[in-house]
C-alpha cells in the first residue's frame, strides 16, 4: 500500500511549532524558567 | 549433552533489562541528572529549566534539569499578568503529536516507579469493568478542572492562583521533590504541616495501589497522560496490528497492563506503547514505530473495521 502523509498529524505538528515560536517571542519561556528555578512550596506540599 | 547443545535447546538468552526498562531508566537519569541537589537539599537553577520535559517530573525535585509541563501550564494560567500559555501548550502538543502516550510507557519516571512496585509478588487485583471504564475519565476531569479551569478562572486577590493539581494531588512532586528536600533541608522540614501530611497520604495510597493494580495513577488520575491520550490516534509513533498474521489468540490483550482491547483498537487512548503486546505476540503481528500514513492505511494495519 502506498504510504501518504497524514495531514491531520502534520497540521498539529505545525500548530505546535507555531505555538512554541509565539511563546518564545512573547518571552513565556522566561516565566517558565523563573518558576522552575525556585522551590515550588505548593508542589512539595508546604505552601 | 554438551553445554553448547544445551544452550541451543534453551533458545536465545533474554536480555536482563527489557527495551522499555532501559529507556525508562535512561530517561529518569537524564531528566534528574543534578545528583548533587539530592545531597545538598537544593534545586538546579540552570537555563535548561526554561525547557519543559515531556513527563510528570516536578521542577522542585532536587535532581530535575527541566521544567514540569503540568506545573508550568498551571503556573502560566494562574498568573493573571500572563497571556495564553502558547509555549507550554505548544511543547505539550509537540510531544503529543510525535510520541503520543509512548511518553507514559517509555519515558515517565513515575510510570517506572509504578511498574517496579507492580513487580512485588502480592495478589493482583483486576478492577471490575463497571468501575474501571468510568473511572478512566477521572484523569480528563482533573486535566480540565484542576490544571486548566481553576488556575485560569479562580478568583484571586494576589493575581496568582495556586497550582491546584500540584498542591493537592501530584504524587510525583511529593516523591521526587517534597520527600528528598525535606530529608536534606531542615528549614523546609520545620515548615511542613497538614498539607504535607495530606500529600504523603495521597502518595502512599497510590504506591500501595500500584502493587496490586498496574499503573493506577496513569489509568485514573494523571492529567498529562490524559493530554497525550488525545493525541494517540494522531501521533507519528504508532502501534500496528497486521490482521493477516493475527491468529486471535488474545495473548496481547492478556499481557496489556492498561487492559487495551489490542485486536480491536490497538491505538486506543489508553495505550501507553510499552510494547508488552508486541513481545508476547506468537506470530509477530504487532509492530510499532514512526509512520506517516493515511487514515485508511492506518485502519487496515490496525485491524479496525
Amino acid at each position: 500500500m502506498r504510504t501518504k502523509i497524514r495531514w491531520s498529524s502534520l497540521g498539529m505538528l505545525a500548530a505546535a511549532l507555531a505555538f512554541i515560536a509565539i511563546g518564545v517571542l512573547n518571552g513565556e519561556y522566561q516565566e517558565v524558567l523563573g518558576k522552575a528555578v525556585r522551590i515550588c512550596l505548593e508542589c512539595i506540599g508546604i505552601g | 549433552m554438551s553445554g553448547m547443545h544445551r544452550d541451543r535447546m534453551k533458545g536465545p538468552k533474554k536480555p536482563r533489562l527489557s527495551f522499555q526498562r532501559t529507556i525508562q531508566l535512561l530517561a529518569a537519569v537524564l531528566f534528574n541528572g543534578y545528583a548533587i541537589g539530592f545531597w545538598k537539599g537544593r534545586i538546579f537553577t540552570g537555563g535548561s529549566k526554561a525547557f519543559c520535559v515531556p513527563v510528570l517530573n516536578c521542577y522542585s525535585c532536587p535532581g530535575a534539569l527541566g521544567a514540569c509541563p503540568i506545573g508550568s501550564l498551571q503556573s502560566v494560567l494562574g498568573d493573571r499578568r500572563s497571556g495564553f500559555p502558547f509555549y507550554v501548550l505548544g511543547t505539550l502538543m509537540l510531544f503529543g503529536v510525535v510520541l503520543g502516550r509512548a511518553v507514559c510507557g517509555l519515558l515517565c519516571p513515575f510510570g517506572l516507579v509504578q511498574d517496579l512496585l507492580h513487580k512485588i509478588p502480592v495478589k493482583k487485583v483486576k478492577v471490575p469493568t463497571l468501575i474501571d471504564r468510568p473511572a478512566r475519565y477521572t484523569k480528563y476531569v482533573i486535566l480540565l478542572v484542576m490544571v486548566i479551569l481553576l488556575p485560569a478562572f479562580a478568583p484571586t486577590e494576589t493575581g496568582i492562583v495556586s497550582p491546584y493539581f500540584c498542591k493537592y494531588i501530584c504524587p510525583a512532586g511529593t516523591l521526587g521533590g517534597g520527600i528528598p528536600l525535606l530529608l536534606s533541608n531542615p528549614s523546609l522540614r520545620q515548615a511542613a504541616g497538614l498539607l504535607f501530611g495530606w500529600k504523603t497520604l495521597v502518595l502512599a495510597a497510590i504506591l500501595i495501589a500500584s502493587m496490586v493494580i498496574h499503573r493506577p495513577f496513569c489509568k485514573y488520575l494523571c492529567p498529562l497522560g490524559a493530554f497525550y491520550a488525545l493525541f494517540n490516534r494522531f501521533s507519528f509513533y504508532q502501534m500496528h496490528l497486521d490482521g493477516s498474521r493475527c491468529v486471535d489468540c488474545k495473548q496481547c490483550e492478556r499481557a496489556c497492563p492498561m487492559d487495551v482491547e489490542v485486536t480491536r483498537n490497538i491505538n486506543s487512548p489508553e495505550c501507553i506503547r510499552c510494547g508488552k503486546c508486541k513481545s508476547v505476540c506468537p506470530t509477530g503481528a504487532i509492530s510499532c514505530g514512526f509512520t506517516c500514513h493515511t487514515k485508511e492505511a492506518g485502519k487496515a494495519r490496525s485491524g479496525e473495521s
